[in-house]
C-alpha cells in the first residue's frame, strides 16, 4: 500500500488505465492516509459526513483535496471563515464538477487562510496548518493546507487559488509544485472570491507532470464565468528534455532586493543548472514590479471589501443574535464573524474606494498595474520567461510575522506582480536550505513566468528543469504528535494513524 | 422678484420583458409567489458570478435606437455598493461613467443617457409606517431581484408638470412599440422619478433640485411635480433656500416627505465590475436594433405634422398609438379630396364625441365605424350634402349600430334641403315668428342671428346648410 501512495498522479492514472490499479483501492487508501491528518490541513474529509452530490462512483483518477474556498454541493464550505461556519452550498464550483466529471473523488476540503488572505495559514478561523517538513513552521498561504496535504503525504495531489501568490508560496514553502494559470484559464465560477481580477484556481502537485493533468481536467472557457477563456489547446504531458533554445530574464529591479543567503544561494543555483541544460540567462528591467506589492494592497482589498459585503447574516452563514435592529445584526454579525486580518483589508479596501481617494488608490494602483504588465511585455518581448525565487525566505515560524502584517505582504514580492499581470507563473522546488536564523534545512522555491496563455511552453521547461534538479527530499509522513495552535478545529483530527 | 421658471427632468426605469434576469437563469414574473424565481447566483450565494443577458443588451439597443442616442461601442459595468437587505450581493450592478447609450432625444427633449442594471428585490415593511423605519419586520421578495432595467435619464429640458406628464406619457408609448416591456406604471415595469428645480425666469443657471419618487401614475407624476414647485416656489419667496434630498410621494393625500435609509447621501464606492466583460455591440447588433423599430409617435407626429399639415397637438394625439393613427390614416386615404386636417378634426373630434356618447369604449379601435364610412360621411358633410350637425348626427348612429352612412341619410330624411325656394319660405317664416331678433339684428347686433337659424334649424331637422340659412336671413331682412 506504501508503493500504491508513492505513485505521482500521472503514474497512478496510468496503471489504472492499464489495469494494473484498483481505483477503488487507491481512493480508499488515499482516504486512509488523508484521516491520518496531524497537520490539521483538512477542514472536512469525505466520510465526516455525507458526501452527496460531488461523490464520485467510478473512480479513474487520483483522489484531490480540494481548498475550502470551491463551493461543494452539500457539503461544508467556509473558506476558512467563522462567518461560514455550517454554510453548505446549494452547488458546486465548475472547477470541482470538472474534477467529479473527470473521475477524480474529492478526498477532502483543505484548511486556508480566511477568504484567502494570508501567507502563512494563520488567519484560518480553524486553527493554523503545520509545515510537514517542521511543524513548528508555517506551510505558507493561502492555499496552506492544500500544499500541506501534499507535501505530508495526505493526497496525491490538490487544487487551491492564488491572488497574489497563494498557490505558488505555499508549494515553495512546502517543497511541492504549484501553479498559476493564466486568468481567465480556468473558471472562477463558484470559488469563493477574494479579489475578483485577480483570483486563478491552480494545481499543488508533486511534480510537473501531475501539474500538467489537472491543469488540462480544469482549464476550459465556462458559460457560468464571463471571464473564463480556457487555453488555446488542451494542455499535454510536458516530455522536454533540456533548455535549448529558451532564454530566461532575471528581473534584477526584483531579485537586488535582500532576501535569505539560502534561497539567493539555491535561486543562482538554478539559474546555472538552466545554463548546463542549454538555455540561456540574462537580466531584464521590470521597472514598476516593485510597486507590484503596494498596488495588490489596493486592489485586492478594494474588490475584497465589495466581494464580501455579502456576509451578513441574512441568508447563510453564521447569524450574530443581535437585540436591535437589522444594521446592528450585520455589524454584530460580521464583527464576530470576520478575522483580523479580512477585517483590516475590508477597511483598507472601503477607504481605497471612498469618493474622493479612488483616484488616489484605486485608480492609481490599476494604472501601476497596467504599468507592470506593459513591463512584462516588454521581457517577453526578448525572452521566454522570467524567473525569480518563488518566495523572499524559507518556511518561517509559526506566529513569526503575524504582529507584522507589512513583513507578512513581503512573502507576496516575488509572485504579485505575475497576478497582477494575468500571466502563467509556476513554482517548482529547487532544493533545500538553511533558514536565515539556522536550523534544519527547509524546501526553496525556483518560479518560472511566461506569457498569457503559454502554459505548455512553461510546463515543458519546468519539466526540463525539473529532471535536472532531481528533487526528492520528502517530510517524513509522521511524526511528532498534532499539538494544536490557538483557534479551534471544526472537524475532528484522525491523529496518530498517518503512515 | 423674476418669476420663476420650473426646471424638470426625469428618470426612468424601464423593466424589460426578458425571458430570464439580467444576471442569471431565472425567468421573470410578476404576481408570482415570493421567492420561487430564485437561484444562488441572484441570492448571492459565495462563489456565484454574474453573466449579462444578452436579450437585455439586444432590447437596450432598441430603446436607443428609438431614443436616437449614440451606442457606446464598449459600455462597462460598475458596482454600487450599499447595504440594504434588497440587494443580496450588497452592490448593485449597473452601468456608471460608460453607458450603453449616450446623448439622444425624443418629442423635443434631450435624452441625457442610458444604462443597464438589474432591479433590486422587493420590501414589503410589515406595520403602519410602510417603510423599513419604524416597522415591525421587512420581508424580502427576491422573484424581482435582478429583472433588467434600462434607466433612461433626460436633460432638465421640461418647464412644468403637464409637460413632463405628456412627455412621459409619449416615453412610455414609445417603448410600448418597441415591445421590449410592459410599461405598466402600477406593476413597476415603468418607474417615474422627477428632479425638480425652480429658477428665476430667463437664468441659465439651475437651481437645487428634489428628487421625487414612487409617483405610479402620471397622475401622480404631474401631482408631485405641482406640489414640489409649489413648496419650491413658495419657499424661495419667502426668502428660503431649496435643499437638495430625496422626497417620497404619498399616493394616499398626494404629500412628499424626505426619504432616510439607503438614499441618504451615501458613499457608493463605485468600481469596475471585474466579474463581467465589457458590452460591445457589433455593428449588425446597432442596426439590427434601429432597423426593428416600427414609426414611433414622434415620427409618426412629425409626419402627421409636415405632410399633412396638421396642428401639433392633434397630430401628437393621432399619433400617440399605432391603433389610433392607423385608423386615422386609412380614412384620410379612403376620404380622397378631403383634406387630412378635416380627417384629423372629424377623428378627434366629432367621432371621439359620439363615442364618448354613443358607446362604453370611448376608442376609435374598438367603434363600430368603418374608416370608409367614416370617410363617405365626411365627404357628404364636405360635399353640402348633408349638414355639419346631420353629420354628427349620422355618426353617432355608425357608432351604435354601423352601418353605410348614404343609407342612414337616406332613412332618416337627413339629406340637405337643396330646394332654395322651400328653404327661402322657412326662413321667412322664421323671421316672422321672431320680430324681436329681426329688429335687433337690423340695429346691428349680429348676435341676435342665432335665434332665427336656430328656428329654421329647428324646422329642418338639421337639415339646412348652415352657411345658406344666414344668407337668406340677411337677404330677407334686407342687409
Amino acid at each position: 500500500m506504501g508503493d500504491m501512495l508513492d505513485l505521482t498522479a500521472v503514474q497512478a492514472h496510468e496503471a489504472m488505465a492499464a489495469g494494473e490499479l484498483s481505483a477503488v483501492e487507491y481512493s480508499e487508501a488515499w482516504a486512509e492516509a488523508a484521516a491520518g491528518d496531524e497537520l490539521n490541513a483538512y477542514l472536512w474529509r469525505d466520510g465526516d459526513s455525507d458526501s452527496g452530490a460531488i461523490a464520485v462512483e467510478r473512480p479513474s483518477i487520483a483522489p484531490v483535496a480540494v481548498k475550502d474556498i470551491f463551493c461543494t454541493e452539500g457539503v461544508p464550505t467556509t473558506a476558512g471563515s467563522r462567518i461560514l461556519e455550517g454554510y453548505r452550498p446549494p452547488y458546486t464550483s465548475t472547477a470541482v464538477r470538472r474534477l467529479i466529471e473527470a473521475g477524480a473523488p474529492i478526498l477532502g476540503k483543505t484548511n486556508m487562510d480566511e477568504f484567502a488572505m494570508g501567507s502563512s495559514n494563520e488567519n484560518s478561523a480553524y486553527g493554523p496548518v503545520l509545515n510537514p517538513w517542521d511543524r513548528g513552521r508555517v506551510p505558507g498561504g493561502s492555499s496552506g493546507g492544500s500544499a500541506a496535504v501534499v507535501a505530508g503525504g495526505l493526497a496525491p495531489w490538490a487544487i487551491g487559488t492564488d491572488t497574489g501568490g497563494s498557490i505558488r508560496q505555499p508549494a515553495a514553502l512546502c517543497g511541492i509544485v504549484g501553479l498559476k494559470p493564466t486568468y481567465g484559464a480556468i473558471s472562477r465560477y463558484g470559488m469563493i472570491a477574494f479579489a475578483s481580477s485577480l483570483d486563478q484556481c491552480g494545481p499543488l502537485t508533486r511534480d510537473v507532470s501531475d501539474a500538467a493533468l489537472m491543469l488540462a481536467i480544469l482549464q476550459g472557457a465556462d458559460p457560468c464565468d464571463s471571464t473564463s477563456v480556457g487555453l488555446p489547446e488542451a494542455p499535454r504531458l510536458p516530455d522536454r528534455e533540456n533548455l535549448e533554445g529558451l532564454s530566461f530574464a532575471v528581473p534584477t529591479d526584483l531579485t537586488s532586493h535582500v532576501f535569505d543567503s539560502g534561497v539567493r544561494a539555491k535561486f543562482d543555483a538554478t539559474l546555472e543548472l538552466i545554463e548546463s541544460l542549454g538555455g540561456t540567462v540574462g537580466e531584464v528591467g521590470l521597472p514598476h514590479a516593485e510597486h507590484g506589492i503596494s498596488a495588490y494592497y489596493v486592489i485586492a482589498p478594494a474588490e475584497a471589501s465589495s466581494n464580501l459585503a455579502r456576509y451578513d447574516g441574512v441568508r447563510y452563514g453564521m447569524r450574530a443574535e443581535a437585540s436591535g435592529d437589522l444594521i446592528e445584526m450585520y455589524e454584530a454579525t460580521r464583527a464576530q464573524g470576520f478575522g483580523a486580518e479580512v477585517k483590516r483589508r475590508i477597511m483598507l479596501g472601503t477607504y481605497a474606494l471612498s469618493s474622493g481617494y479612488y483616484e488616489a488608490y484605486y485608480g492609481q494602483a490599476q494604472k501601476v498595474r497596467t504599468k507592470i504588465a506593459a513591463d512584462f511585455a516588454a521581457a517577453f518581448a526578448d525572452f521566454d520567461f522570467v524567473v525569480t525565487p518563488t518566495s523572499p525566505s524559507v518556511a518561517f515560524g509559526l506566529g513569526e510575522k503575524t504582529d507584522d502584517p507589512l513583513a507578512m505582504y513581503l512573502n507576496d514580492f516575488f509572485t504579485v506582480p505575475m497576478s497582477l499581470a494575468g500571466i502563467p507563473a509556476i513554482s517548482i522546488p529547487a532544493g533545500l536550505a538553511e533558514p536565515g536564523s539556522g536550523g534544519p534545512q527547509l524546501p526553496v522555491g525556483f518560479q518560472i513566468a511566461a506569457p498569457a496563455f503559454g502554459e505548455q511552453k512553461l510546463l515543458d521547461a519546468a519539466y526540463a528543469l525539473e529532471q535536472a534538479i532531481g528533487f526528492d527530499a520528502r517530510p517524513p509522513r509522521s511524526g511528532a504528535p498534532y499539538v494544536p495552535i490557538g483557534g479551534k478545529k471544526r472537524t475532528g483530527s484522525g491523529g496518530g494513524e498517518g503512515g | 422678484m423674476a418669476e420663476l421658471e420650473a426646471v424638470i427632468g426625469l428618470e426612468i426605469h424601464v423593466q424589460l420583458a426578458t425571458k430570464t434576469k439580467m444576471f442569471c437563469g431565472c425567468s421573470l414574473s410578476f404576481g408570482d409567489e415570493p421567492n420561487v424565481h430564485t437561484c444562488p447566483v441572484c441570492l448571492a450565494h459565495p462563489g456565484v458570478l454574474p453573466v449579462t443577458n444578452e436579450q437585455a443588451i439586444l432590447y437596450a439597443l432598441k430603446i436607443a435606437a428609438a431614443l436616437e442616442c449614440e451606442v457606446a461601442p464598449r459600455s462597462i459595468f460598475h458596482r454600487k455598493n450599499y447595504f440594504y437587505p434588497d440587494s443580496p450581493k450588497a452592490y448593485q450592478i449597473s452601468q456608471y461613467d460608460i453607458p450603453i447609450a449616450g446623448p439622444g432625444r425624443l418629442g423635443g427633449v434631450r435624452i441625457h443617457r442610458a444604462h443597464l442594471e438589474e432591479d433590486a428585490a422587493k420590501m414589503i415593511h410589515v406595520g403602519d409606517s410602510g417603510r423599513i423605519h419604524g416597522s415591525g419586520a421587512s420581508l424580502v421578495d427576491f422573484n424581482r431581484g435582478g429583472t433588467p432595467l434600462v434607466e433612461i435619464v433626460t436633460e432638465p429640458d421640461l418647464r412644468s408638470a403637464a409637460e413632463a406628464a405628456v412627455w412621459a406619457r409619449l416615453l412610455r408609448e414609445t417603448v410600448r412599440q418597441l415591445d421590449v416591456s410592459d410599461v405598466n406604471m402600477e406593476e413597476g415595469s415603468l418607474r417615474v422619478d422627477a428632479n425638480v428645480s425652480v429658477r428665476p425666469a430667463g437664468s441659465e443657471e439651475l437651481g437645487t433640485k428634489t428628487e421625487l419618487k414612487n409617483m405610479n401614475s402620471f397622475r401622480f407624476l404631474e401631482r408631485g411635480i405641482e406640489a414640489e414647485l409649489a413648496r419650491q416656489r413658495e419657499l424661495i419667496e419667502a426668502g428660503g433656500t431649496v435643499v437638495q434630498e430625496t422626497l417620497h410621494f404619498s399616493p394616499e393625500d398626494g404629500s412628499l416627505h424626505p426619504l432616510r435609509s439607503k438614499e441618504e447621501a451615501h458613499d457608493y464606492r463605485y468600481f469596475p465590475e471585474p466579474d463581467l466583460v465589457p458590452i460591445a455591440p457589433t455593428e449588425e447588433m446597432i442596426r439590427e436594433a434601429r432597423d426593428s423599430l416600427p414609426e414611433l409617435p414622434a415620427a409618426r407626429a412629425a409626419r402627421y405634422e409636415g405632410e399633412m399639415g396638421l396642428a401639433g397637438d392633434v397630430a401628437a394625439l393621432l399619433a400617440a398609438d399605432p391603433e389610433t393613427a392607423g385608423y386615422f390614416e386609412q380614412v384620410a386615404e379612403a376620404a380622397a379630396g378631403v383634406e387630412p386636417r378635416v380627417v384629423a378634426n372629424w377623428v378627434t373630434g366629432e367621432l371621439a364625441a359620439a363615442l364618448r356618447q354613443g358607446v362604453r369604449e370611448a376608442d376609435a379601435r374598438d367603434s363600430k365605424v368603418d374608416p370608409d364610412a367614416l370617410a363617405a360621411l365626411i365627404g357628404m358633410v364636405q360635399e353640402k350634402k348633408i349638414s355639419h350637425g346631420s353629420g354628427k348626427a349620422v355618426l353617432v348612429t355608425l357608432v351604435t349600430e354601423g352601418g353605410d352612412p348614404a343609407e342612414i341619410v337616406e332613412r332618416e330624411g337627413l339629406a340637405q334641403i337643396s330646394d332654395s325656394g322651400e328653404l327661402e319660405a322657412i326662413v321667412a317664416a322664421a323671421v316672422d315668428a321672431n320680430p324681436e331678433a329681426a329688429e335687433q339684428i337690423r340695429s346691428g347686433n349680429q348676435k341676435a342671428i342665432g335665434a332665427i337659424v336656430g328656428a329654421v334649424m329647428k324646422e329642418t331637422k338639421g337639415r339646412a346648410d348652415g352657411g345658406e340659412v344666414n344668407r337668406l336671413i340677411k337677404k330677407q331682412l334686407g342687409l
